[in-house]
This record gives structure tokens, sequence and C-alpha cells, in this order.
């Protein structure tokens, strides 16, 4: 636990199945994240990590259970949904930024389309987001003409801007050179220090040892196994975990 | 030493080619490359020397200058001529002012109307047989003059407002707003200042030549675009009975040729219309392009739409931003550039299909065309005036293409 995180619970998942046509890929997630918890989700290719938090914004459809955001049912009110994803932030593996657009324009779209801010405002808030990201001389750059470190920082800081109670971060150092990581894995635990709630999908095990306050292997669509990260990585109780943790490390 | 050497900054080797050494590469390389071109070149001399002896010999061009006015407006009330000279300034004054401001596209098409406009001035005018009707070489040559100036008052007046205006648009960011507003209302103020009110009205059956060509194409590219996104996105639509109904449209008016909307449009609209309300030819000629138009552009917008990564809608969704905000600021934009060269082919297409309206009664470019080989002090020169139209279309045609693969520069797409 970290001096941040609350008993309050924010997220909570009752039995949330989901399934591509015919495939089962979430049987039956049961979890509760407080707020300023930092969970690091871990997990082989394929087990469903993407699908599930990407179930929390709603970008992907959950079939069966519930699941309640800051105390919003998600169902398929298209206000509740909107509502939902003001307060969750997502940063996704290949940063996504909207390339017709400078990266300050990509950060202040939607405070100024959603939360109606003013155009100066949310510039201002803009350049304060990308001076903690450290790259506040790029704003003004497209994203194309700036490394892919400093893209997923700007993904990050357009994800920021709307002020979100909750991030989720799906991979976000995977497509990303071996120099970039660190740069933006710098940022990532700057924001978890804030006390930002966090749910990171990554197999960055150091991140995860470090910051984590609890780490949850996924394997095909169920949590085989979830503990606080030094009993994760010391003791970890099943086989295909130990597999996996063995594996993981070897890189 | 050597560090300098290793600093020095060396320049990319020079493979850039002076004309001899293009001439030598691309037509003499081997021998039977040299004979070609030669073989090539008589043919050329043979074919053109005719084509030129007629033009510079044979051809009665003096057709054209003396049949100017009714190529450019039509049977149009020369003594309104204003009314065109107006709505001709209006448009080329907001045109001058988002050239201003936007600069990029906006600019270059501005560039590309001021070309057209002074290849129109160039023109010559029938004004020496006016002129000669007075006797002194004084008056004679100040008649020349005055007649001159004040046949192409509205276009210089038109050239010289573009031109003033861009240059206030660059210092007045401020008018964004005003001027897309202008240009909503510069369709309808077009059609009342053509049309007049009260007793001064002037029959839309007055209206002909250029200026029935490019404003039918105008009123085409322009309708065309809302019309064809709503029909793409319908297509991609969730809802059964969007997607089904925008597919129907779509791939019904892609498989009739433009005449019979056309004439489906002059025959069939006016049974739907309650009433003895008639609907004016040239509105319905309007509506009848524009459906064509749309159905063409729609399948043009759905290749850009899908040309548009999964992950920028959803980047967009993950902000908060409802559909309609994602299709117009993420969406739509990166659509739209993705298939410029389309569009742009698209609407060239359109400016010669207006053509075919001739069907309907109206006299467009092609419709002036046999009215003058109709008259008797013109009869048999077709080759002359058809070539003159012929250039006409090619001079818009051409300066569309450029616009578009200087956009198309701008924006990288393409290698050209
Ligand atoms: N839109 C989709 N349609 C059909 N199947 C899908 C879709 N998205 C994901 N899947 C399948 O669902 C399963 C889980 O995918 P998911 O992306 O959640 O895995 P993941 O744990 O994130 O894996 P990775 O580490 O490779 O990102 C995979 O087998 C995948 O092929
Ligand atoms: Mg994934």
């Amino acid at each position: 636990m970290n001096e941040n995180t609350t008993n309050d619970p924010i997220i909570i998942c009752e039995d949330v199945h989901k399934w591509f046509d015919d495939f089962h890929v979430l049987k039956g997630i049961t979890t509760t994240f407080k707020k300023g918890e930092r969970a690091v989700i871990c997990g082989p290719s394929g087990s469903g990590k993407s699908t599930f938090i990407r179930t929390i914004n709603r970008l992907e459809e959950h079939q069966r259970g519930t699941i309640i955001v800051d105390g919003i049912e998600l169902s398929n009110d298209l206000r509740n949904i909107n509502l939902i994803r003001q307060e969750v932030g997502m940063v996704f593996q290949q940063f996504n930024l909207f390339p017709h657009l400078t990266n300050i324009k990509n950060i202040t779209l939607g405070p100024i389309q959603v939360r109606k801010m003013s155009k100066k405002a949310a510039e201002e808030a803009a350049l304060a987001l990308l001076e903690r990201m450290d790259i506040a001389d790029q704003a003004y750059k497209y994203p194309s003409e700036v490394s892919g470190g400093q893209q997923q920082r700007v993904a990050i800081a357009r994800a920021l801007a709307m002020e979100p109670k909750i991030m989720l971060f799906d991979e976000p150092t995977s497509a990303l050179d071996p120099e970039m990581i660190s740069e933006v894995l710098d940022v990532m635990r700057e924001l978890a220090h804030s006390g930002m709630t966090m749910l990171v999908v990554t197999h960055e095990m150091g991140f995860a040892r470090e910051v984590a306050d609890r780490v949850m292997f996924f394997d095909e669509g169920v949590v085989v196994e979830e503990a606080a990260p030094a009993d994760f990585f010391d003791n970890p109780q099943h086989d295909r975990t130990k597999l996996f943790i063995s594996q993981t490390l070897q890189h | 030493m050597e560090d300098n050497t290793l600093t020095q900054e060396i320049k990319p080797p020079d493979t850039s080619k002076g004309p001899v050494r293009w001439l030598r590469d691309n037509l003499f390389s081997t021998w039977y490359n040299t004979i070609l071109t030669c073989l090539g070149l008589v043919f050329l001399f043979l074919f053109f020397k005719g084509f030129l002896t007629w033009v510079f010999t044979q051809a009665n061009w003096r057709v054209i200058p003396a049949n100017l006015q009714i190529l450019m407006i039509g049977p149009f009330p020369i003594e309104q001529v204003w009314r065109i000279g107006i709505v001709f300034c209006t448009l080329l004054t907001l045109l001058g002012l988002s050239a201003g401001i936007w600069r990029g596209i906006v600019l270059q098409m501005a560039i590309a109307i001021v070309g057209v406009c002074l290849l129109l001035l160039l023109i010559p005018l029938d004004v020496v047989k006016e002129a000669e009707n007075t006797s002194a070489t004084l008056e004679f040559n100040l008649n020349i003059f005055y007649l001159i100036f004040i046949k192409r008052i509205w276009l210089l007046g038109g050239l010289v407002l573009l031109v003033g205006t861009f240059f206030i648009g660059r210092k007045k960011d401020g008018l964004k707003k005003w001027i897309i507003g202008g240009w909503i209302l510069s369709f309808p103020w077009t059609m009342i200042m053509l049309h007049g009110f009260g007793e001064n009205t002037i029959s839309t059956t007055n209206w002909g030549g250029l200026l029935l060509t490019l404003l039918l194409a105008a009123v085409g590219i322009v309708a065309c675009f809302p019309l064809g996104v709503l029909l793409a996105l319908g297509r991609r639509s969730q809802l059964p009975a969007i997607r089904w109904v925008s597919t129907v449209y779509i791939e019904t008016i892609r498989g009739v040729p433009l005449i019979t909307i056309l004439f489906m449009g002059s025959l069939l609209l006016p049974i739907f219309m309650p009433g003895d309300f008639q609907l004016d030819t040239v509105i319905r000629a309007m509506v009848a392009l524009t459906l064509f138009s749309s159905a063409y552009m729609a399948e043009n917008v759905r290749g850009g739409l899908q040309a548009v990564p999964s992950g920028q809608v959803e980047a967009a969704q993950a902000v908060g931003l409802s559909y309609s905000k994602t299709m117009i600021f993420i969406v739509l934009p990166q659509a739209i550039r993705a298939v410029i060269p389309a569009i742009v082919g698209q609407s060239i297409a359109l400016l010669k299909d207006t053509s075919l309206v001739f069907i309907i009664g109206l006299i467009e470019l092609m419709g002036i065309r046999k009215s003058i080989l109709g008259n008797q002090d013109w009869t048999g020169l077709h080759a002359e005036v058809s070539i003159f139209i012929a250039v006409i279309y090619f001079v818009f045609s051409y300066s569309m293409s450029i616009v578009s693969q200087e956009i198309e520069e701008d924006l990288g797409v393409g290698n050209n």
C-alpha cells in the first residue's frame, strides 16, 4: 500500500465476461481497485489484458457482469459512457496521436471540445503539462516530427489534460526503442507518486516492483494470481505464474 | 587536421542533369533509340505542320472576339452586366480574404484564378470595329482605351480587389468566422444578384455561356461535398436502416448515366412538386448534378474513411469526444486528405459533365457553340469555336489539377 491509497473503491468489477463472437476472452473477472491504487497487469500474449482494461472505458463492451467506475455503472447509456470517458484517461501502445494536429492541439482538443474550457486556459494547461513531461519545446511540432518517447509523453499529457481520476496504460513502452523506455517510465513514476489511480498493462517488471501496489497475472481470460509485487515476484504460488516470471525475467 | 576533415560538410553528389545530358540519356542513348526519335520527330512535324498552317493562315478567329460576350455570359442583357460584375467582385473579395488568412491551399486556388483571369484579359476584343465609327485618330485611340477599359472593368476590378483583400486578410485573423459566413451567404447572394427582383428580373433562360457552366459546376462541386460525406458515413453506420438507404442511393445513382438523371430531374421533379409550383430549369439542373455527384463523392470519402486507423477513433473516444466530434475533428480531416486527388478528379469530371445540361434546354458553353454556328455570319466555323471552348475547359481543368498537385505536395501524399 502506498501513502496515497485509500479504502474507497473507484472501480468495481463483478464477474465480467466478454466474448469475441464465440471466443471467450474474459471469463469472469471480479476485482476492486481503490482510489490511488496502482495495479500492474501482466500475462502472456492473448490472455485478455488489453481487452480487460479497455472494458473499463467501454472501448470494449462486456456482455455479462457489472463494472462500476466512480459510482457510475457502465451500460449502453451513452451519457454514462461519455461521463466515464471524461474521468478515465487512456494511453495506448501505438500512441494513437492525431497526426494532423500539432502536439499542443492534440492535448487541447479534449478540454476545449468536451470540458468546454476556453482556448487560452486549455493552452496554458497544456503547456504546463508538456513542461511536466519535459517536452515543452515540442509543443508546436507535429507528432511525426518528434521521437517515439516524446510522442508517448504527448499522449500521456493528452490524457492528463482531461484531469481524469483514473489512468489506463496499455503496454505504453512496448513500441519504444530501449533508450526511450526510461523517459516514459520516469513520467509514469512521477504520476504514480502524485496519487493517480493507475492500471498499467506492462512487462516492465522493474517498474512493477518499484511502483505497483498489486500485480495481477492474467492467463486465458482469468486472473490466475494477484499479490503485492514482493510476494508476486519472490513467492509466486501458481506454476503458470512461475513459468511466466522466469520467462519474462530472462529477457 | 584530421578533425577538420571529419567535421567538414560533405555535399551530396550532383545528380541533376543538364538538358544535353537529358537528351542523350532519354532520346539518343542507343542507335535504335536515335532512329525512333528521328522518326517520331518527322511524324510530329507532318502532323503539326497541317494543324499549325491551318491555325495561322486558314482559320477565321474573328468569330471568337465577335462572340466573346455571348460565350462568356450567354444572352444575359448587356446593360445588366453589372450584376455579374458585382457577384464576381464579391467572390474574388471573399477569395482574397480567405487566401490571406488561410494561405496554403486557398492561396493556391486564388493564384490559379488570377492566372485564368489574366488569360481572359489577353483575349483580343472586337473593339477596333466599334471604334472605327469615329474618324479622328486621337478620338479613335481614346475610344479603344475607353472600350477596353469599360468591357474589362469588372475583370480588372475583381483582380484588384482580390490582391488588395489578400493583404488585408493577412493581417486580420479575427475575420475567419465572418468569411465562412460570407461564403455560405455567397450562394443565395449570387442567385439573387443574377436574377434580380421586382420589375428588373432576368429569367434564368438568359443565363448562359461560361457563366452558366461555372455556376453549375461550382454548385455541383460544393454542394455534393456535405451530402457525399453524410452518405459515406451512412454507408458505414451501425444502424441497418441508414446503412441500407445510403447504399441503395449510392449504387442506384452510380448505376445510371448523368443524362438519365438530368432527364428525370426535368421530367419527374415537376410531377412531385405541389400544385403549379414550377422549379426553375437551372435549379433543377443544379439539383440533378448535386445528387449525381454526391454518390461519387460518397465513395471517395468512404475510401478515405477506410484509410484512417481504428486507433484514431479509439483515442478520440478515450478523450470523451462524441461520435460527431470524433468525425468532425479527427476522422474526416484525415480521410479527406487521403483522397484529395480523387476528389479533384471527380470535380474536373463534373465540370466537363455540365456540358450535358443542353439536353434539358440550357445554353452553357456547348449550347452557345450551337447558337453561334447557327448564325449566318459564322456558319462552318465548327473547328474554331470548338477549339476555343476546348481551351476554356482545359484551362479550368488543368488549373484544378495543378492546385491538387500542390495540395498533395503540401500534405506529403504521393511522390511526384
Ligand atoms: N476485435 C477483436 N475481434 C476478435 N478477437 C479479438 C479482438 N481483439 C482481441 N481479440 C482476441 O482476444 C484475445 C485477447 O486479446 P487481448 O488483446 O486482450 O490480449 P492481450 O493480453 O492484450 O495480448 P497482447 O499481450 O498480445 O497485447 C486474443 O486472442 C485476440 O486475438
Ligand atoms: Mg494487448
